[in-house]
């Protein structure tokens, strides 16, 4: 959609289908990716973004060597030819242990938004579409609410163990009750469109309905709250680390490091501010994107926030 | 209105019901016999079949549940495993230094948020507009314990105008108190300010638009006047609701700006049992913050109902 067929539209009305077939086209992947790019903030975050998912999967093949390696003799070193960030307290390589770091942090935000997207779509349809369920399961979703996040994630690692998964369901359970409440209100506000009653009157299946009909309604605000679910969970995952409750403490984590580099962290603060600025950055490019994303797709809730 | 408060009070009964069985749900249905915990991996089977009696966990589920709520409900939160003290006492000698870090965060939040979503909302598109916006998306991305330990770095450490870490009540005088308080408020405060001052100015510059601004404006009304007397004052119930999310928020914040500056508080209480597995204490303190949750959204749900009378309905 360039400015050369802009101007012709008002002009030959008539004329309009290969404009908007082009347009339907246009509404796929395509578009998205050219609404994202349409500004430099979010081209540079869309930017580090790439980078810093391109750092995760080559990370073997960037001068790295074994990131979980400890060497008591080279403990808390300065940069060197062998140790580009120095070591920490184990004589790990910094390097290396920030460029596996990625993996964790994107391994985590992207299973987070899967595991939080579907049980928040199941709990959605259920309570939105099946009226029975809806009393005690969005009480139910209240009172997960209620409980502050962290605390709730912290008793779970706690209790069952600190494992990547339990972690991951840990950061997950939490935003669960959002992502439901938003399909749950979806659904209901197209129950009552013309073209779910025709499809109604037509004898549509309950769950062709809800596939064919109603959810396609939910995937840009899905889309949306997704992104700011990834962010948050990178940024769930190391205040849990940090706080000793996250991955396995031998895991190269953002969080892991940062927990490890707390009681050095006068002699050595880089210890932390790396894994730190990483974090701090990926965090901050996924929420702009988010934000590119929302006003783009959601342009109530962009004048609601 | 009495009929809208009754209403909106008893129905934050159903979610701190929720509440406690989730909490207890967690606790019970997780992998792993908490007597075995309880006890450690050297206990036998008579000492595990003794505990598991005195603790009631050999009682169906349900019953389990109910005895506890009872409990609850009579102000007894038990025992710490560890330490053996009553809960609430460990909860009351800790309430201090999270009640001061919370208040004075929450102020300079608020101090700081509204002026700065004013401006924004004033100079929209401009560059301090995008400044402020910026800053905003900054402000709740980089982790607060990144924050706080920068800040240890340059005003205790380098500068030293404050005290590394620590806390000190206020009986022993307000010096030691104020002085160790300073850098986790402004730590903590961060991502407040971003998230009250981007709905501030999200807000203001909604009811900028409306007709009534314009009508003023048309009777002469000075900016300030507009802005103060008639764009703040009907973008107030939004933002006192970001205010009471924010406090909600505050409390993941505040477990671990304590654990940065090694206050003795709430959060550090916590992880310290988390750490120790003192299930007692944490049921208690995640309570705690659910019920001061649901509190502080009713409160709001009221506030909306006093300044906009069609919500009561």
């Amino acid at each position: 959609m360039t400015s050369d067929t802009a101007p012709s539209k008002p002009a030959q009305t008539e004329l309009d289908l290969p404009d908007m077939a082009e347009a339907r086209n246009d509404s796929g992947v395509a578009a998205m990716i050219r609404a994202i790019l349409s500004s430099w903030p979010a081209r540079i975050s869309a930017a580090v973004v790439v980078l810093i998912v391109a750092m995760a999967i080559l990370a073997p093949f960037l001068g790295t060597v074994d990131p979980v390696q400890l060497d008591p003799s080279q403990r808390l070193q300065g940069s060197s030819a062998a140790h580009w960030l120095g070591t920490d307290s184990y004589g790990r390589d910094v390097y290396s242990r920030v460029v596996y770091g990625a993996r964790i942090s994107l391994a985590v935000g992207a299973g987070t938004v899967v595991i939080a997207v579907a049980a928040g779509i199941f709990f959605g349809v259920l309570t939105g579409y099946f009226r029975w369920a809806d009393i005690i399961v969005m009480r139910f979703m209240d009172g997960l609410m209620a409980i502050p996040g962290i605390l709730l994630a912290i008793a779970l690692v706690a209790i069952s163990g600190a494992t990547l998964t339990t972690v991951l369901i840990a950061i997950s359970i939490p935003e669960i009750p959002r992502v439901a409440r938003m399909v749950r209100s979806v659904i209901m506000g197209v129950r009552s469109e013309p073209y779910v009653e025709a499809a109604s009157v037509l004898g549509t299946g309950a769950l062709k309905m809800v596939w064919r009909h109603m959810l396609p309604n939910t995937v840009a605000p899905l889309l949306v709250q997704g992104t700011y679910i990834f962010a948050s969970a990178i940024m769930t995952e190391s205040i849990l680390s940090f706080l000793g409750a996250g991955v396995p403490p031998e895991t190269p984590s953002w969080g892991n490091m940062m927990a490890d580099g707390r009681v050095y962290f006068l002699v050595k603060p880089e210890l932390i501010l790396y894994p730190g600025v990483m974090v701090s950055l990926t965090v901050l490019s996924v929420n702009m994107l988010g934000d590119v994303l929302r006003d783009r797709l959601d342009p109530r809730m962009a004048k609601r926030l | 209105m009495l009929g809208f408060v009754v209403k909106r009070v008893l129905s934050a009964i159903p979610v701190l019901f929720m509440v406690a069985v989730i909490v207890f749900m967690v606790l019970r249905l997780s992998p792993g016999d908490p007597a075995v915990m309880i006890a450690g991996p050297n206990a036998t089977t008579e000492q595990l079949q003794d505990l598991r009696e005195s603790m009631g966990l050999n009682r169906p589920l349900l019953e389990q549940l109910f005895l506890w709520l009872g409990d609850i409900a009579r102000g007894d939160f038990g025992v710490s495993l560890v330490s053996g003290k009553a809960v609430t006492e460990l909860v009351l000698d800790r309430l201090g230094p999270t009640i001061a870090l919370s208040l004075t965060t929450i102020l300079l939040a608020v101090a700081v948020a509204l002026p700065l979503g004013v401006i924004a909302a004033w100079q929209q598109g401009r560059w301090l507009d995008r400044l402020v916006m910026a800053g905003s998306v900054l402000g709740f991305s980089v982790p607060v314990f990144i924050i706080g330990y920068v800040m240890i770095l340059i005003f205790a450490r380098y500068l030293g105008w404050f005290p590394v870490q620590g806390y000190k009540p206020l009986s022993e005088g307000i010096g030691a108190f104020a002085s160790r308080l300073v850098l986790p408020t402004v730590a903590l405060s961060f991502p407040y300010i971003a998230l009250i001052a981007r709905i501030v100015r999200t807000n203001v510059i909604e009811v900028m638009g409306e007709d009534y601004i314009r009508t003023a404006r048309a009777k002469g009304q000075t900016e300030r006047g507009v802005m103060t007397g008639h764009a703040l004052r009907n973008a107030a119930v939004p933002i006192v609701t970001i205010i009471g999310v924010s406090i909600t928020m505050l409390i993941s914040g505040v477990v671990v700006t304590e654990s940065v500056f090694n206050i003795p508080g709430l959060g550090r209480l916590v992880l310290e049992a988390v750490l120790a597995r003192d299930y007692t204490v944490i049921q208690a303190v995640i309570l705690l913050f659910s019920t001061i949750y649901v509190f502080i959204n009713l409160a709001v749900d009221l506030l909306y109902g006093f300044f906009d009378p069609r919500i009561r309905y």
